[in-house]
């Protein structure tokens, strides 16, 4: 026992003597999670949007200080007429314009149906179609309003958008749990690879393996500091997703601590069988980080919707530990569901961390060749 | 009961076409002092490694301690110390951390057997704080050897724990191997310098895995068969040159300043014989002189007749 803690506290002077780990450790993990909150994010701020009020009304001018007010937006000086804006848009100075006719009130006073336009460029599709449904939500709050004001008669606002894109509008939280499982597989699988196949690469595991430690308690002295590690990176990117993406955590975060721990296990596992079958710390980093690193972003679901998968690629990512704990955490953390709702994924995981972990500890080579 | 057993070891590698080791034989009696002498590639570091359970021999056995090798190996890893070849501590921790660490890995202290590496100890103690990665090659040889040392085993393996080393370190390093005979502690170790094989009790010459020679380095030099001779004049290229062009030599090669001449046959005029030819051949500055064969002689002239015997067939 007591061979065993000095053996987990070499692992951590190791891991705290070397910059390029600690940087693994708890760099990446910070820039990956700021990376996919504020510069990979779907959401765009700041448009610079013009208004072309022909009108000049009670509801026109509602509508643009509601516009005003959103910080999506950024209302640039109005420009007069219809040749002014396309001069605008052609120089870039804005990326979409909001046009009332001039009898935008009346109509909608009279008729109950007040018609605007919607110009969005076009050039960049992802972004026009984001505008257009923000622009389509704000107008759509303002005939809510007034149509509980009036009661019983019914307005119609109806924004005609000449730009029509229909976007899914993912929920920009779904990332979190993607980053999650694709963090604490690279920290885990590449770093308890690395450090074991380090000890071959150096020659200190002949060292080791000609001494009365047991060959697997070498294995479980690896995997623990990672374990500690992991969990730490883990409350590192929820403490990260709290307080600088402002994400509210619905579920327990016990259960997401626990399911974590799973995963973890199922990692270090598969890191343990890449330091078995690789003899350079490039080929395990290699192996590890392309090998795990490029399933996870393809079949986890966080990136590309696996439903856009042909027939047969749809059955891998069942396969991936990484694909049922993305469920899980997505589940747990975004849409606050208990245990009782993941148990059957949670035991899947489960199945597959002590299946990779036998496989590991079975084929753990106690000489050199 | 010998504390060391090979026999009929054979080891091969690349599924058979590399031979590392040839059915090689020998024992290590308790307390002895014993070397495995030969060149890079010979097999010491694969015997080194069967004998320490790292590797499985193709065919074979063998025994350390009276366990063998394959089967026992938890009870030899227990027991032995090994120092492999290469420089096998963590560089990145401190020379008192690692001995610390070697130490609670066999389940003792550094006090428990401070007595048996002080002397050595003493000499890197400055040092303590240091990370081993950042010492010189000397200091990290004892600092290994005092982890190797570290849990008193009963037999000590050395690869070639000289390789690398300053001159002055070598000699130091034997000085301790010595006092440790002194404890009782059977070591092996290997070395490709001949120099030191007569520090040893007993030597085997390896040579592409296979035995030329196992007995005391004085038995082995004294089976030297020929006249040998220290050859020196102002042209080395053409001497060597002339020698073999000199039919009574048997064999010629560079030794230091000097050639090592050895003649066919034990006649009182081969010296002699030998001046008149180079002086015939335009050398000036002629030295001939007889000297007493060494280990290396031997080697060589032990290595030629394997080569040639095995052309033979």
């Amino acid at each position: 026992m007591k061979q065993l803690l000095v053996f987990i506290r070499k692992e951590f002077y190791h891991v705290f003597r070397d910059r390029r780990t600690l940087l693994i450790l708890f760099g990446l993990p910070t820039a990956q999670i700021l990376l996919f909150g504020f510069a990979l994010s779907s959401e765009v701020k700041n448009i610079n949007l013009a208004v072309v009020d022909f009108a000049h009304d009670q509801a026109t001018q509602h509508i643009i200080g509601k516009l005003q007010a959103s910080r999506y937006f950024h209302l640039q000086q109005a420009p007069l007429s219809y040749a002014a804006m396309e001069t605008a848009f052609r120089q870039g100075k804005i990326k979409a314009a909001l046009v009332f006719p001039a009898n935008f009130s009346a109509d909608l006073g009279h008729t109950g149906r007040g018609q605007l336009q919607i110009v969005a460029d076009g050039s960049d599709p992802n972004t026009a179609s984001t505008i257009t449904t923000y622009l389509t939500a704000i107008v759509g709050d303002y005939q809510r309003q007034l149509n509980q004001a009036a009661g019983a008669l019914p307005f119609q606002i109806v924004p005609e958008t000449r730009l029509l894109y229909n976007p899914e509008m993912n929920g920009s939280l779904n990332f979190i749990p993607g980053v999650l499982a694709l963090v604490l597989m690279i920290v885990c699988t590449t770093l308890t690879s690395v450090s074991i196949v380090r000890e071959k690469e150096r020659g200190t595991m002949e060292v080791l393996l000609v001494s009365p430690f047991r060959p697997l308690l070498v294995l479980i002295a690896k995997a623990v500091p990672y374990l500690v590690l992991s969990l730490l990176d883990f409350t590192l990117i929820l403490l990260l997703s709290v307080f600088v993406l402002d994400v509210e955590i619905r579920g327990s975060v016990m259960l997401l601590y626990g399911v974590s721990t799973v995963f973890i296990v199922a990692c270090l596992s598969l890191g343990l069988l890449i330091s078995n079958v690789t003899a350079s710390q490039q080929v395990a980093m290699l192996v590890s980080m392309m090998g795990m690193m490029l399933p996870t972003l393809l079949f986890t679901g966080f990136m590309f919707p696996l439903e856009n998968l042909p027939g047969p690629l749809r059955l891998i990512p069942n396969l991936l530990p990484s694909h049922w704990y993305y469920l899980v955490v997505k589940a747990v953390m975004l849409k606050g569901l208990g245990f009782g709702a993941v148990w059957r994924e949670t035991l899947i995981l489960l199945g597959m961390s002590v299946a990779l972990l036998g496989i590991s500890l079975r084929n753990f080579n106690i000489r050199l060749a | 009961m010998d504390a060391v057993t090979l026999e009929h070891i054979t080891k091969t590698y690349e599924k058979g076409t590399v031979r590392a080791v040839e059915d090689v034989s020998f024992a290590v009696k308790p307390g002895e002092l014993f070397g495995l002498i030969g060149p890079d590639g010979a097999g010491k570091t694969s015997i080194f490694r069967i004998l320490t359970t790292l590797l499985l021999a193709d065919s074979g056995t063998a025994t350390v301690g009276g366990h063998d090798v394959r089967t026992d190996y938890q009870a030899i890893r227990n027991t032995v110390g090994y120092m492999p070849g290469r420089f096998s501590l963590y560089q990145d921790l401190t020379v008192q951390e690692n001995l610390n660490f070697f130490a609670t890995l066999f389940d003792t202290t550094i006090a428990a057997n401070y007595a048996l590496i002080k002397d050595i100890y003493e000499q890197i103690e400055p040092f303590r704080d240091r990370r081993a990665g950042k010492l010189s090659g000397g200091m990290k040889q004892k600092l290994a050897l005092c982890c190797a040392l570290i849990h008193k085993p009963t037999v000590l393996f050395l690869d070639e724990p000289t390789t690398g080393v300053d001159a002055v370190s070598r000699k130091e390093f034997w000085a301790m191997l010595g006092q440790l005979r002194q404890q009782g502690i059977t070591i092996l170790v290997s070395t490709p310098y001949m120099d030191e094989a007569t520090l040893c009790e007993r030597i085997a010459l390896l040579q592409g895995g296979k035995i030329l020679s196992i007995d005391t380095p004085d038995n082995i030099v004294r089976a030297y068969p020929h006249p040998l001779f220290a050859v020196k004049t102002d042209a080395v290229h053409s001497l060597l040159h002339d020698l073999r062009a000199y039919t009574p030599v048997l064999s010629s090669y560079a030794f230091g300043e000097f050639v090592h001449v050895a003649f066919r046959q034990n006649q009182p005029n081969n010296d002699a014989a030998l001046r008149d030819y180079l002086r015939a051949r335009q050398h000036t500055g002629i030295v001939v002189k007889p000297i007493a064969p060494t280990i290396e002689d031997r080697f060589i002239e032990l290595m030629t007749a394997n080569s040639t015997a095995a052309h033979g067939n």
